[in-house]
């Protein structure tokens, strides 16, 4: 990868859990949530132009089995809600939320009965992103803030002891990080 | 056309039972609530009529004392492409409206819908049951007292 030729025989050290993090968030795999209009922008965000695959984030996962960030781009309604519970309950820890747009944030433009007024009243939510719909350099912008997140070690939604970092100051056993 | 469709509408079911409204060419036909589906079905199958589509289905609470609830149905033919409209209302207490989906069987959804977010009762429907909100919620949204933000607890979230 090169760093043999700048290191030559030495080594580095660091941490277990910032190791395990720095991998974690160069490769978040997100869940397409794309309820509404926002999933357009999401495409975008996923697609050759603005081309998430610099920050190790282009491989969308259909399965909530194998993602690690739920991002939920649209206006949910509470029908939805139990559906959009049911797929975070369903990604293994330690797992994100990025809550895309106005609607999902606070139900935006549809202060209505039938839209929930926010995401975060069921889920955890790590980063809102304004906008209705955001750029995709706006969701761009919320998964590096996302990624300084999980270099600290930090998700609303998972245990501390699951992902480790800097926060527990309790010890944690080492199967529990690396699962 | 207009004038033609009140003139066979009028001699098929007489003088004074309709009330016709005519605003920018666009023909509105109130009728009596027992005579809907028979005026539906006379308006379809004429030949000379033809409205075979049922372009829309609403409700509407006009919320007053007496007939508060109607339902209102756009017809459309396609031989000559013209439009009626036909209103009907039914009272708070009660409200029943005979179902129009053994003429236009694209009636079914419509008027689940209308019965989903007015309460309006389709006398005869084949599945009458609620199209967009939850089967157990108890409410009709589009009735006129019914909160902007609705009814507190009446929709449950998942457990945090």
């Amino acid at each position: 990868m090169g760093l043999e030729s700048a290191l030559g025989d030495s080594f580095l050290t660091t941490k277990l859990e910032d190791a395990i993090n720095w991998c974690r968030k160069n490769s978040l795999f997100p869940m397409p949530m794309g309820i509404s209009c926002c999933a357009i922008e999401m495409m975008a965000f996923a697609g050759p132009k603005f081309d998430v695959s610099r920050f190790g984030s282009e491989v969308f996962r259909f399965s909530p089995r194998q993602s690690d960030v739920m991002i939920v781009a649209g206006t949910t309604t509470y029908k939805m809600a139990h559906v959009v519970r049911k797929i975070y309950d369903q990604m293994p820890d330690p797992k994100w939320v990025i809550a895309m747009g106005a609607c999902t944030s606070s139900g935006g433009m549809y202060r209505t009965y039938s839209v929930v007024q926010g995401i975060d009243q069921f889920i955890p939510v790590d980063v809102y992103v304004a906008g209705c719909p955001p750029r995709p350099d706006n969701l761009i912008n919320a998964l590096m803030t996302l990624q300084q997140k999980v270099q600290r070690g930090e998700s609303r939604g998972s245990s501390t002891a699951i992902i480790g970092g800097h926060q527990s100051n309790e010890p944690h056993p080492l199967p529990v990080i690396a699962g | 056309m207009n004038d033609h469709v009140v003139q066979k509408l009028k001699s098929r079911f007489g003088e004074g039972t309709f009330e016709f409204h005519e605003f920018r060419g666009e023909l509105t036909a109130v009728v009596p609530l027992d005579q809907i589906v028979e005026v539906c079905r006379f308006l379809k199958e004429d030949p000379d009529l033809h409205f075979d589509l049922l372009a829309d289905l609403c409700g509407i609470d006009m919320y007053t004392p007496v007939k508060r609830f109607g339902v209102i149905y756009n017809l459309y033919s396609l031989k000559s492409k013209h439009r009626i409209r036909l209103k009907t209302f039914t009272e708070e207490e009660d409200p029943k409206v005979p179902t129009v989906s053994t003429v236009w069987s694209t009636a079914n959804w419509h008027e689940r819908e209308t019965f989903d977010m007015f309460g309006i009762v389709f006398v005869g429907h084949p599945d009458l049951r609620r199209m967009y909100m939850p089967e157990d919620f108890e409410h009709y949204p589009l009735r006129k007292d019914f909160p902007l933000m609705g009814i507190p607890g009446s929709l449950p979230l998942p457990k945090k």
